[in-house]
């Protein structure tokens, strides 16, 4: 204790906490960047998924085993593999391009099935109703059937996103600079564990905690009836 | 010459052959009824013109034009010239009833904006429900929702209007105000293959009643034929019981 209180302003210090705060900016931009792009993947993923016929089997096959098969690798090895794969074809990329192509990768399978179930729960005589009207594949899918599917969607993806942030700490094993790379730095500098690890953890908090409440209000938002949501947005104007 | 010709229209869900095989044909502003016992095959009738359930044989006719629906073009070209109203409105719901409205008249047709704007005010106009154009339907009773459907269906300016026993899904007290838009509608000509178990509407309404059994249609005639006067076993039963409550 006496250690920690005695460290406590040479840790503190600027050159320290600018290290910390990059490190957390680092985290939290790997984590987003992937996560993002990841989502984005993911609904095409889902949209192929779909295709209809007997030329779409082998589609439809590589999409399920894409999801079956980076569900059950530890995301450690998907990140050893992209960063293995990646050194032979471009020996020069970032350390950070790999981090966030890992995460990407891993993404892709959770939030596919995450909106595929959203996709899902909306009523079958929805896209009946479309395409009795002749909207195409892709404009149901766009029009009526993901605007329904949004709040289902919405609130666990963000929930996956906030629970990565901690689960990209292993990318500091291949060297990112992300938060616990740093820590273990600091704690090899001779600065106590406790001291080091506790700022840390606090860090993670405050990166995941924000998202967290924002995941929560776009949920309760999303959940209103679209009716009582605009009369609600007409009494604040 | 018949405006809607059905001949010979077979359907099957899976392996179940639902529709064996049905013929009948309407002439242009006529409306034709199907009616018979709960799982004879009548909403599968509507949906098969909509190519919603495939089609396994025969040919439809409309306007003199053949569709067979043996590809994707074919089917389009079906729905492009029929509209349906279903039993429970399917009304978009991440959408205003003008969005309902217009969507596929703009996006699909490719009308011009401001006539299916002011198309869409018409038809919000004929079914009573001027003011409700930025309603989403969750604000809307079932009523004022199946109004709405039957007006998105017209925004297409469809040849033949398919309705789905589109008043069971409502309260008694509401199930006027849609059958008075739907009178409307018989009065402007439109032409119409309407699924009902109201037996009262079916009768004034109808030039054609058409009896289905088990896929088939046993018996198909005027109202008067049908109803007072069945030939067949099935059709006397199966009226003798719903016309008695
Ligand atoms: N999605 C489906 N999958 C399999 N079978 C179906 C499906 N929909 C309907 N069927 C079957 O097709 C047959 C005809 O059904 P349909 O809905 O056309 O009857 P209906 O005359 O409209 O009955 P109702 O008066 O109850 O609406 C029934 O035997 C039904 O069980
Ligand atoms: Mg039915």
């Amino acid at each position: 204790m006496e250690r920690i209180l005695e460290q406590a302003p040479r840790f503190f210090s600027g050159q320290n906490l600018t290290l910390l705060l990059e490190a957390a900016g680092l985290t939290l931009a790997m984590t987003l960047a992937g996560c993002l792009i990841g989502f984005g993947f993911a609904f095409v993923l889902v949209y192929l998924r779909q295709t209809p016929g007997l030329w779409g089997l082998p589609l439809r096959w590589i999409c399920i085993l894409y999801v079956e098969v980076f569900r059950r690798i530890p995301f450690i090895v998907v990140i050893y593999l992209v960063l293995f794969f990646i050194q032979t074809v471009t020996p020069d990329a970032s350390l950070f391009t790999i981090a966030v192509i890992a995460i990407c990768l891993y993404a892709v399978a959770y939030t596919a099935d995450i909106i595929r179930g959203g996709i899902e729960s909306v009523p079958v005589t929805q896209i009946e109703a479309a395409q009795a009207m002749n909207l195409s594949r892709l404009q149901t899918n766009l029009r009526i059937v993901l605007p329904q599917a949004w709040p289902v969607i919405v609130p666990p993806s963000i929930a996956f996103a906030v629970s990565f942030i901690k689960d990209t700490a292993l990318v500091s094993q291949v060297g990112v600079f992300e938060l616990t790379f740093r820590g273990k730095e600091l704690n090899n500098q001779g600065y106590s564990g406790i001291l080091v690890f506790g700022t840390i953890a606090l860090c993670y908090f405050l990166l995941s905690f924000p998202l967290s409440m924002l995941g929560q209000h776009l949920e309760k938002r999303l959940g209103t009836p679209r009716g009582e949501r605009r009369s609600r947005k007409i009494r604040h104007t | 010459m018949a405006h809607l010709a059905v001949s010979d229209v077979r359907a099957k869900y899976g392996t179940l052959e639902v529709l064996k095989g049905v013929t009948f044909s309407i002439g242009k502003g006529e409306i034709a009824t199907l009616v018979g016992p709960s799982g004879s095959g009548k909403s599968t009738v509507l949906r098969a013109l909509m190519g919603l359930t495939p089609v396994t044989g025969g040919t439809v006719e409309i306007a003199g034009e053949r569709m067979n629906y043996s590809s994707a073009r074919e089917v389009r070209a079906a729905r492009d010239r029929m509209a349906i109203v279903f039993q429970q409105y399917n009304l978009f719901q991440n959408m205003t009833v003008m969005q309902n409205l217009t969507l596929a008249p703009l996006k699909i047709k490719k009308w011009d904006k401001q006539q299916v704007n002011s198309e869409a005010r018409r038809l919000l106009g004929l079914v009573g429900l001027s003011d409700k154009a930025d309603a989403y339907s969750d604000q809307l009773s079932g009523g004022q929702q199946q109004r709405v459907a039957l007006a998105r269906a017209l925004a297409l300016k469809p040849q033949i209007l398919l309705l789905d026993e589109v008043t069971s899904a409502l309260d008694p007290e509401l199930v006027n105000e849609v059958l008075d838009a739907i009178r409307k509608l018989a009065d402007e000509g439109m032409t119409m293959v309407i699924v009902s178990h109201e037996m009262a509407f079916v009768r004034e309404i109808a030039d054609k009643v058409v009896f289905m059994d088990a896929g088939q249609i046993v018996e198909a005639g005027t109202p008067k034929e049908i109803l007072d006067t069945p030939k067949t076993e099935r059709a006397r039963d199966f009226f003798s019981k719903i016309l008695r409550h």
